[in-house]
């Protein structure tokens, strides 16, 4: 049999294969906090707790609506990001013209506190989420089971990701984004709502968490700390790829997850390590990140 | 004037009278619930025993010999280092006479060495180590609902036994972990089992595909979990996910608690072999507690934790007034002598050996399938009654100094 690392080549290729998947979480979710923070200029710390808010509100439309996991899927980005958009509007606003470290305490005394208020009201070990019927079951691919709920995660991320940067870069819109950070009070001065556009930005990130708590809730343990088991990981996605930048967010989140998926293989118990440890190397010899434009 | 001073002298007199009877001191009992409020355990043990703990008083009616009894409580973290500078402050500055609950091993051993130096009783129900009955035993020390040993021995006896001969491991990387893997291992080898292998995962992980495959290319006929809580959860659901128990294989979950299966889904759960020490549905006594406990709790159910934590608590008490004193050895001796005996149905034939086990009949459940269950949390089936000596460590194995060779 091939050999590659001196592990057989099939296990190598499924390790890497779910590696794709895992990179596909941090690549959604890195994505929202990169849209935040070169936008709105917020280091988002809340996003785990939003992303958490995102499985919860799946569960919570099943069980007391009925609404089923598509539905969850459009419901619960919409519900998470409204509650965004109010704490966006009563408190985030206040910090723009302050340092980042200002929002970034804001935003984690939030999190402590919709975490709080969840462990609260569910306790710690979390609730049941089953995989939608049409998704469960698998294929064999011969040298894996890939799960078709599995795949799923990976196009929809897919989309998601590049859905998202076809449209900060390529649009009309994006291009007001764009400029609205820039230089805010001359796209306020073309007629542009500059504070609506950007609240709306900050409501589309937190979506964006909240889309991969839907994502995450029929395969991983769906508890309020689930989000800040991530989070710490997703940020270090983020500082790799360049704070704020899109493209960069989502190509270094499938890239890690990719390190990562080996890591399991060849050194497990290294595997919660590794990403923290290129964080610190591309922190030393490209300080802006790997698609950063400079500090 | 006099007949105030004769009165406060007969009053004098009779409360010397009362104290020469039992020696309490600052006449008051005192014992503190402490226990994760906020982590990873706060299902499990958490408020759930508090609530168990002031049953307990309530039952016993308050008071100890006249004495009035108080619960007082904290959140460890499970951090050790707060675990200790609680129980100091709470031997030292506020009369606390009993520590109970104690979940996460690291947290227990800190607070035990802290009652052993001032002979103060510990009650340890949540954490599962058998240090706490080994190297770290102590007199005035007990470990009362389960450790790794008991459920080692109960689930991998049973696993092997019906034909699950070899084994891979996932193993949370801390020393819990590698304990129950140790454990294990040992019973598994002891009945002719091998063991394919194991792989250390980072602890908290919440992605297990990776070792999920990892394992289903061992080709082990069972895939032992050696982690606990949310890890065992993500594992779980994750192997249904990748098809690993439609292959062939089964899971062989080491620490399982109810609150755990509940959080699953018997859908996820159900076949799943572990070993328990207390299960609310399995007797009229044990129904009639449960029941009692969860009308204080929102309709949960009780763990083992909590159903211990009651226990341990009972007993304390009636070995307060049977040695008429809160002194901890003496206490301690009464709690060796007395019978274990609760409404709970926790401690069936229940004794307390030397290196402070205390040793109870422990169960094999499984976990009923969806169509079983006849409504909310109705999730096992005990398929066996594991009496207390084949369950725990012998005592002949103990490394404790209290146990005479």
């Amino acid at each position: 049999m091939m050999t590659l690392f001196g592990i057989p080549a099939a296990a190598l290729f499924g390790q890497l294969l779910l590696g794709l998947i895992n990179g596909a979480f941090y690549a959604v979710l890195s994505l929202g906090l990169a849209l935040i923070f070169g936008l709105l200029n917020i280091i988002n710390f809340s996003h785990g707790a939003q992303y958490m808010m995102g499985a919860f509100v799946a569960w919570l439309g099943l069980t007391y609506l009925g609404a089923n996991y598509w539905v969850a899927l459009l419901l619960a980005p919409l519900v998470v990001a409204a509650f965004g958009i109010v704490l966006e509007r009563t408190m985030l606003s206040r910090l723009y013209k302050l340092d980042h470290l200002y929002g970034l305490l804001l935003t984690f005394g939030l999190a402590l506190i919709i975490e709080g208020v969840f462990r609260n009201l569910y306790g710690i070990s979390g609730i049941p989420y089953a995989v939608p019927k049409e998704l469960a079951g698998g294929w064999n691919l011969g040298f894996m089971y890939l799960p078709i709920y599995r795949a799923w995660v990976v196009i929809a991320s897919l989309v998601l990701c590049i859905g998202t940067w076809l449209l900060i870069e390529k649009t009309k819109l994006g291009a007001y984004l764009r400029a609205a950070t820039e230089n805010p009070a001359l796209v306020q001065a073309m007629g542009i709502n500059v504070p609506i556009m950007i609240t709306l930005t900050y409501g589309f990130g937190v979506a964006l968490a909240a889309f991969a708590g839907v994502l995450a809730a029929p395969i991983y343990s769906v508890n309020p700390l689930m989000g800040s088991n991530l989070i710490i990981v997703v940020f270090a996605v983020v500082v790799i790829g360049g704070m704020g930048s899109i493209m960069g967010s989502i190509v270094t989140g499938f890239m890690l997850g990719l390190l990562e998926g080996l890591t399991k293989v060849i050194y497990p118990e290294a595997a919660s390590t590794v990403i923290f440890m290129v964080m610190v190397v591309v922190l030393l010899i490209k300080p802006a990140g790997l698609f950063g434009k400079g500090a | 004037m006099l007949k105030k001073a004769l009165i406060g002298a007969v009053a004098l007199t009779a409360l010397t009278a009362a104290q020469a009877q039992a020696q309490y001191s600052d006449n008051k009992i005192k014992i503190g619930v402490l226990t994760d409020l906020s982590g990873t355990y706060s299902d499990l043990a958490g408020k759930g025993a508090i609530v168990a703990a002031q049953m307990a008083v309530e039952d016993f009616g308050g008071k100890v010999n006249g004495v009035p009894v108080e619960i007082v409580s904290a959140d460890h973290q499970n951090k050790a280092d707060i675990a200790s500078s609680i129980a100091r402050k709470w031997y030292d500055a506020e009369q606390v006479d009993a520590i109970a609950e104690l979940v996460t091993t690291a947290a227990a051993i800190a607070v035990r060495e802290v009652s052993k130096e001032k002979g103060k009783i510990d009650l340890v129900s949540g954490a599962a180590s058998t240090a706490l009955t080994n190297a770290k035993c102590s007199t005035t020390g007990f470990h009362w609902t389960y450790d790794t040993a008991a459920l080692a021995n109960g689930t991998a006896n049973a696993v092997v036994k019906n034909g699950g001969k070899s084994w891979y491991f996932l193993t949370a990387d801390y020393a819990f972990g590698h304990d129950l893997q140790a454990q294990t291992e040992r019973v598994v080898k002891a009945n002719g089992g091998e063991i394919k292998g194991a792989v250390r995962h980072p602890f908290p992980n919440s992605d297990f595909s990776s070792f999920l495959l990892q394992a289903q290319a061992s080709g082990a006929q069972i895939i032992g979990l050696a982690n606990a809580g949310a890890d065992t959860i993500n594992a779980i659901k994750q192997a249904k996910e990748f098809g690993i128990t439609q292959g062939g294989q089964s899971l062989a979950g080491m620490l399982v608690f109810i609150t755990d299966v509940h959080s699953l889904g018997l859908e996820t759960a159900q076949g799943m072999m572990m070993t328990t020490g207390y299960y609310w549905n399995r007797d009229d006594e044990t129904r009639a507690w449960s029941k009692r406990w969860s009308a204080k709790m929102d309709g949960k159910m009780p763990s083992m934790v909590h159903a211990g934590t009651y226990s341990s608590v009972m007993h304390y008490l009636k070995a307060l007034a049977a040695a008429k004193t809160d002194d901890g050895m003496k206490v301690a001796e009464q709690m060796r002598a007395l019978p274990i005996k609760d409404a709970s149905g926790f401690a069936i034939n229940g004794k307390i050996r030397a290196d402070g086990r205390m040793v109870h009949d422990m169960y094999l459940a499984q976990v009923k399938k969806p169509s079983e269950s006849k409504g909310p949390w109705d999730y096992y089936n005990i398929v066996r009654t594991i009496p207390g000596d084949d369950a725990y460590q012998s005592l002949a194995d103990s490394k404790c100094d209290l146990v005479k060779k």
